[in-house]
């Protein structure tokens, strides 16, 4: 499934990889900061890797609890992760606030998951339990504009999933 | 009726309390209850917090410490029990009738509900817990019919809760031995039922194939809606035919039948789902309750919006109405 027209995410395919990757650590820390017990329901899971891999996105992404780091690397190359989860980009964000329900997600067939289902399943229920709201955890990232970077990413999310629960909370 | 509402996080519970529960039910992060799975469920700290943020809203705290004791360490149910009764528990929802002595003796003024776990489905059991353990009220097992829980409300001398939305199981439950049988591990012992670390998907082709332990659970032609790994919502080879053996991948919906629960006697209506996340909560407790408060001609709208939401993308009535195959 697709959410992001191939068009819009071609571009990623000229940026460095080691830009995006910056980026996404800097935003990743952001969020770790805001929520500091972020991966403590993970317990023994904590040391594993967990793999997001966007359907409508050339990038994958590979969270490493333990050491509370994020790698991307193209699509092209294999990516090592003890469990796998497939699914839009949008809906992947939506799952990290917890705006939408894996479950359901599932039986709509949006959304894969493979290989080690006990970590992924912790990683579901901390996310769930973290109260992340991507529009205020990064829109400090934005300094005094701040308020504004808020409103633009809280009006991208609602209308990337319009339909898939975009009005709760 | 009232309607009680799952948790399996603090998250979840803030929105439950929010969408207007008048209970929540939860449980601690550990085999005490029958949905101990990994990330999920309470801390002594966070539950504290929880019934607290619940009782200036109005709305009731039941806990679940609802698996069966292991001999030998009765200690961690007896000090969930203490726990919870000192967090302000509601009540505590129990199956083991050795922890329903234990909770009857040293905390005679506690609220005590039968879990559904306890399997109690005619009057004689129902009525041994409530005249030997003071139980208040008794959530029946999802296999009975309308007429059967009308029969029932009749002869007992406790409330009756049933499950009206959710995940439906359609075994005798915390007798049923299938999830045991593939894993080794169980709802009624460990608090899981087909444990996250037995299951397996993978993709054959264009199908999803789910596997429990050995046992492959079912294949998923793409764009057919998928459903739990669970062996009762198996797609198995059974002589000539290939089909479900006891239940479709499908979900608990009988809010249709509001009006005749109500005549049976039912006093509460519970949605299942404390391993959901906090917007099918949400979503979900709102929904239910705009039902509730609705004449019966609004309710089929109503509910359509939950459909998406359910296993299998499909609802059914269950037993509630339907003979057995």
């Amino acid at each position: 499934m697709q959410l992001i027209p191939p068009l819009l995410t071609r571009p990623l395919n000229a940026v460095p990889l080691v830009v995006i990757e910056r980026i996404c650590r800097l935003m990743f820390r952001r969020i770790g900061t805001a929520h500091p017990g972020l991966f403590e329901r993970l317990g023994e899971h904590r040391t594993k890797r967990f793999a997001f891999l966007p359907t409508d996105v050339p990038l994958s992404f590979v969270v490493e609890p333990a050491s509370e780091t994020i790698s991307v690397s193209r699509k092209t190359s294999d990516v090592t992760a003890d469990a796998v989860t497939e699914a839009p980009l949008f809906m992947l964000l939506a799952l990290m606030e917890g705006r939408c329900d894996a479950d359901a997600l599932f039986f709509s067939r949006d959304l894969s998951v493979t290989g080690d289902m006990e970590a992924m399943l912790a990683m579901r229920n901390a996310l769930d339990a973290s109260n992340i709201d991507l529009s205020k955890d990064l829109a400090r990232l934005a300094g005094p504009f701040a308020p504004m970077a808020g409103r633009v990413i809280g009006e991208i999310r609602n209308r990337a999933l319009r339909g898939e629960a975009a009005s709760w909370n | 009726m009232e309607l009680i509402c799952p948790a399996g996080t603090p998250a979840a519970f803030h929105e439950a309390v929010d969408a207007g529960a008048d209970a929540v039910y939860c449980g601690f992060r550990d085999e005490t209850n029958a949905r101990n799975f990994p990330g999920l469920n309470f801390s002594r700290e966070e539950l504290k917090e929880a019934i607290a943020y619940a009782k200036t809203k109005g709305c009731e705290t039941f806990v679940a410490l609802n698996t069966f004791m292991r001999a030998g360490a009765e200690e961690i149910w007896y000090r969930g029990a203490a726990d919870a009764i000192a967090c302000g528990a509601d009540a505590l929802i129990l199956a083991d009738f050795g922890l329903m002595a234990h909770v009857a003796e040293k905390y005679p003024d506690q609220r005590l509900h039968v879990s559904v776990q306890a399997s109690a489905s005619n009057p004689d059991a129902i009525n041994f817990l409530v005249d030997t353990f003071n139980a208040k009220r008794v959530v029946l097992p999802r296999t009975l019919t309308i007429a059967d829980i009308a029969r029932i409300g009749k002869s007992i001398r406790c409330e009756m809760e049933v499950f009206v939305f959710g995940g439906l199981c359609v075994m005798a439950e915390g007798r049923c031995s299938l999830s045991s049988y593939a894993t080794g591990k169980s709802p009624n012992m460990n608090g899981v039922c087909s444990p996250a670390s037995h299951v397996h998907y993978r993709k054959h082709g264009r199908d999803l194939v789910s596997e429990l332990g050995e046992f492959t659970i079912n294949r998923f032609p793409e764009g057919e809606a998928a459903g739990y790994p669970t062996l009762c919502k198996g797609r198995f080879d059974i002589a000539d035919a290939k089909g479900y053996a006891f239940e479709d991948p499908v979900s608990l919906d009988v809010m249709g039948e509001l009006e005749a629960l109500k005549a049976a006697g039912v006093s509460a209506l519970k949605i299942e789902g404390r391993q959901r996340g906090k917007a099918y909560v949400a979503e979900v407790v709102k929904v239910m309750k705009a039902a509730v408060n609705s004449p019966p001609e609004r309710r089929g709208a109503l509910l359509a919006r939950l459909h998406s939401m359910s296993e299998g993308q499909k609802t059914t009535s269950g037993a509630y109405e339907k003979r057995w195959r």
